[in-house]
């Protein structure tokens, strides 16, 4: 690891000299002989069985508590660089809470003509049952989860907002802890800003969305769909965190305006509820009337402001593939500002202008059909071979209106130890945006890393692992 | 506390103390069968110990004949016995993992652990695994997780609902191996003081862990009396009916104490609490051992219902 291949932006190294917020990283990576580093592998693996950070995967076959690989390596931002994230992070928070609180109240942006009012309105996930509702403090997405990849020095984009209840906190914050114990004079060499006030800000910002109805402290919940579900022991440990109760929709009942809990000095009233089931599961009597992880009568109790659901139902309108290609419109609409965050470059074939760039160069972009998912139906320019760019050109002349095509993103590089030694690979990076009576953003977030070499997905179901990330302090 | 938070807590201790109840089984019925016979040949004592877990039928069905290989894989490994080994502490441990939050992280490592062994112990060769050792793994396993919850469990509602899930199976387990011995074993109250009364009393005796401990207490001749009042009316003794009960009223006085509110188990527990501290083994055994455990047996579930009832459901008391 000498020379940094410029084809991707190598977070280490410039060239062949490595940046200063690495350079404790390279000398501690050097000194490390190889033994030490399995032994720390392992111990770190048996830390993570131990705290139960797993993920279930039921139904597989195989080992159902399984472990996402992490890599000791860590990723580092300067104070510099973090300070254009968290502004762009923000803003782009506030700018997606405001766009709910829009479209279910006045909808100026759609009478604006910003954005198409099909794509709102016809949206799946867009929630009629709360239209008109105005949930407590206006905020309907409370912990936002933005999803970010690096291709430059200062070139970030966004790859999507998650605005639901996006997962994967406990690893930022677990990964943290490990590093931490087992090589702390990382910590005493390098000043790292903290995560561990992340699950004291979720406290706060939930219990600062507690309904108007609730006086005296208000109780907050973590409704979970239950053990079997992948998140599970996220839920579990967020709960520990919190100091609050971890219910399933089974503890949980309507009586009168309220929501109760039944516990064992009988029952005791609800106020927060931080729901990490989807909206289709949360109320039989209003959505899915088969669920069974669900209150029945729930949604009555939220919308006579009895409590508070967080995220706010019908809140995932606003993280749709069709919408967001208009955040960056949002921001501007909303905060009068220019938006610090990209977006992804997006040709909509709809356009013949656009369609026509579209084609002629399909072979260095990524085409995708605008209601695909899972990477179903895309072509991947780059690694296609001429009888499959024939194809698609075929397909999308036929219908342009079905595609959008977007630039292959050099994912920029980190160090990652690998059998070899320590090798460059692929990252994404999630950071946690809190939103209630303030917006709070720990310096940190979710690294994922695509271990296989070349590899740019870095999903855990396909070899996928996850690093601690770090902000320097200021 | 959410009640089934409370109720996962006392499940998960029950099946614990229960893996070990069929664990000392075990351990019985591999000792009788090598006794001999009055008869001739060997006792088989096996059909009693399968009553005694409540699991006769379902053996007999699986598998026919009480052969000793059977027998263990069906009281240790059998997933499809609710009684064995590996289904408590499966259970135990499932239980456990869904209230991680109220369990501290060495609790959950002795459950956890316990239970990553046992697929271990799974996977193992048949022939290299004996039944002693079968045995002993699992009375160490639930030592490991009793010590982890008496040595790091906070002192809260839930340490005393776990408290009441191991008095009151224990109190349930040491009457039924009592019966076993009693009412399947010894049918006649003249074999009672006979040779081979002795060795099967011992037996008993052995399976509680409790042999040594006899000895101690009375130093003396083991006889009938002795051993029920040892194992039914000794303070001193940690598994016998008295001790066990003692346990469950103190677990729901101090529940009672926390909530500030009294329950109506605290009575029900007090009032055996009360007929066993006056009681005399000849009164035991003028009622006959049988009906005495039976009715024993009857109250302690009784005591578990109301306990279900106030504290597990969640319902306005």
């Amino acid at each position: 690891m000498t020379q940094a291949d410029p084809t991707y932006f190598n977070e280490m190294l410039n060239g062949s000299d490595v940046r200063a917020a690495y350079e404790s990283l390279e000398r501690w990576q050097a000194a490390m002989p190889a033994d030490l580093r399995s032994l720390k592998q392992h111990e770190a693996e048996q830390l993570f069985r131990r705290v139960g950070i797993t993920f279930a995967v039921y139904g597989e076959g195989g080992d159902p508590e399984r472990l996402i690989p992490f890599d000791m390596f860590p990723r580092v931002f300067t104070a510099e660089e973090w300070r254009k994230l968290d502004r762009g992070i923000r803003q782009r928070a506030a700018a997606l809470n405001a766009f709910l609180a829009d479209v279910y109240d006045r909808g100026e942006i759609l009478r604006a003509g910003r954005i198409p009012e099909h794509l709102v309105t016809h949206n799946e996930a867009f929630e009629k049952a709360v239209v008109g509702m105005r949930p407590s403090r206006n905020v309907w997405s409370h912990i936002v989860g933005i999803d970010l990849v690096r291709t430059g020095r200062d070139q970030f984009y966004v790859l999507e907002d998650n605005c639901r209840t996006p997962s994967g906190v406990s690893y930022m914050l677990q990964n943290r802890e490990i590093m931490m114990r087992m090589f702390p004079q990382l910590f005493l060499e390098n000043r790292i800003a903290p995560v561990d006030g992340y699950a004291a800000a979720l406290k706060r910002t939930l219990v600062s969305v507690a309904p108007p109805k609730c006086d005296g402290t208000p109780n907050v919940v973590i409704l979970t769909p239950g053990q079997f579900n992948s998140a599970y022991y996220e839920h579990s440990f967020l709960a520990d965190l919190m100091g609050v109760e971890l219910v399933e929709g089974q503890d949980l009942f309507v009586d009168g305006d309220f929501v109760w809990m039944k516990t064992t000095e009988g029952p005791q009233k609800v106020d927060v509820i931080y729901r990490r089931i989807d909206d289709a599961f949360l109320d039989p009597l209003c959505f899915r009337s088969d669920s069974m992880l669900g209150v029945p009568g729930l949604m009555n109790v939220y919308r006579s402001g009895g409590v508070s659901i967080c995220s706010a139902p019908g809140a995932g309108v606003a993280d749709d593939k069709a919408i967001y290609t208009f955040v960056p419109e949002m921001v501007r609409f909303y905060l009068g500002e220019a938006p610090v965050l990209e977006n992804v470059p997006t040709w909509q074939c709809a356009k013949p202008d656009q369609c026509k760039y579209v084609i002629e160069n399909l072979a260095e972009l990524v085409v995708k059909e605008v209601h695909g998912s899972g990477g179903y139906g895309m072509l991947v320019g780059p690694k296609a071979d001429k009888s499959q760019l024939e194809a698609f050109r075929a397909k999308i002349e036929a219908r342009p209106e079905n595609y959008i095509a977007q630039p292959t993103l050099a994912l920029s590089t980190v160090p990652t130890f690998v059998d070899e030694g320590v090798a460059p690979r692929h990252v994404d990076l999630r950071p946690y945006c809190l939103v209630g009576e303030k917006i709070e953003l720990v310096p940190g977030g979710l690294t994922r890393v695509a271990l296989n070499e070349g590899s740019l997905v870095v999903n855990s179901s396909q070899g996928g692992g996850v690093k601690d990330t770090w902000v320097l302090a200021e | 506390m959410l009640s089934r938070t409370a109720s996962h807590l006392y499940w998960m201790a029950r099946y614990i103390e229960r893996a070990e109840t069929t664990a000392r089984l075990m351990q019985v019925g591999a000792r009788n069968a090598l006794l001999p016979d009055i008869g001739g040949g060997y006792r088989n004592d096996w059909e009693a110990i399968l009553q005694a877990s409540g699991s006769l039928e379902p053996f007999r069905e699986k598998y026919g004949e009480t052969k000793q290989r059977n027998l263990e894989t069906f009281l240790f490994f059998d997933e499809e016995n609710p009684a064995s080994v590996r289904s408590c502490l499966a259970r135990a441990r499932e239980n456990a993992r869904v209230v991680r939050t109220a369990l501290t992280s060495q609790t959950w490592d002795a459950m956890n652990s316990t239970f990553q062994e046992l697929n271990q112990l799974h996977r193992t060769e048949r022939s290299k695994l004996s039944l002693t050792d079968l045995a002993e793994w699992t009375s160490n396993a639930c030592a490991l997780a009793r010590g982890s919850i008496e040595a790091t469990q906070l002192r809260n509602d839930g340490f005393h609902f776990m408290g009441l899930g191991f008095t009151l199976e224990r109190a349930d387990n040491t009457a039924r191996l009592l019966d076993v011995k009693y009412y399947v074993l010894l049918p006649s109250l003249t074999y009672v003081g006979s040779g081979l009364d002795q060795t099967q009393w011992v037996t008993l005796l052995r399976s509680m862990s409790a042999h040594r401990a006899f000895q101690w207490t009375y130093r003396g001749e083991i006889t009938a009396a002795r051993i029920a009042h040892f194992l039914i009316l000794n303070r001193q003794f940690p598994r016998s009916l008295l001790t066990a009960v003692q346990g469950t009223c103190d677990n729901l006085d101090h529940l009672a104490r926390g909530y500030q509110n009294p329950s109506e188990a605290q009575s029900a527990a007090r009032r055996i609490l009360a007929e066993l501290a006056e009681a005399r083994v000849e009164d035991i055994f003028d009622e006959g051992l049988h009906e005495f455990l039976t009715r024993f047996m009857r109250q302690n579930a009784g005591i578990a219902g109301i306990v279900q009832d106030t504290y597990l459901t969640g319902e306005p008391a």
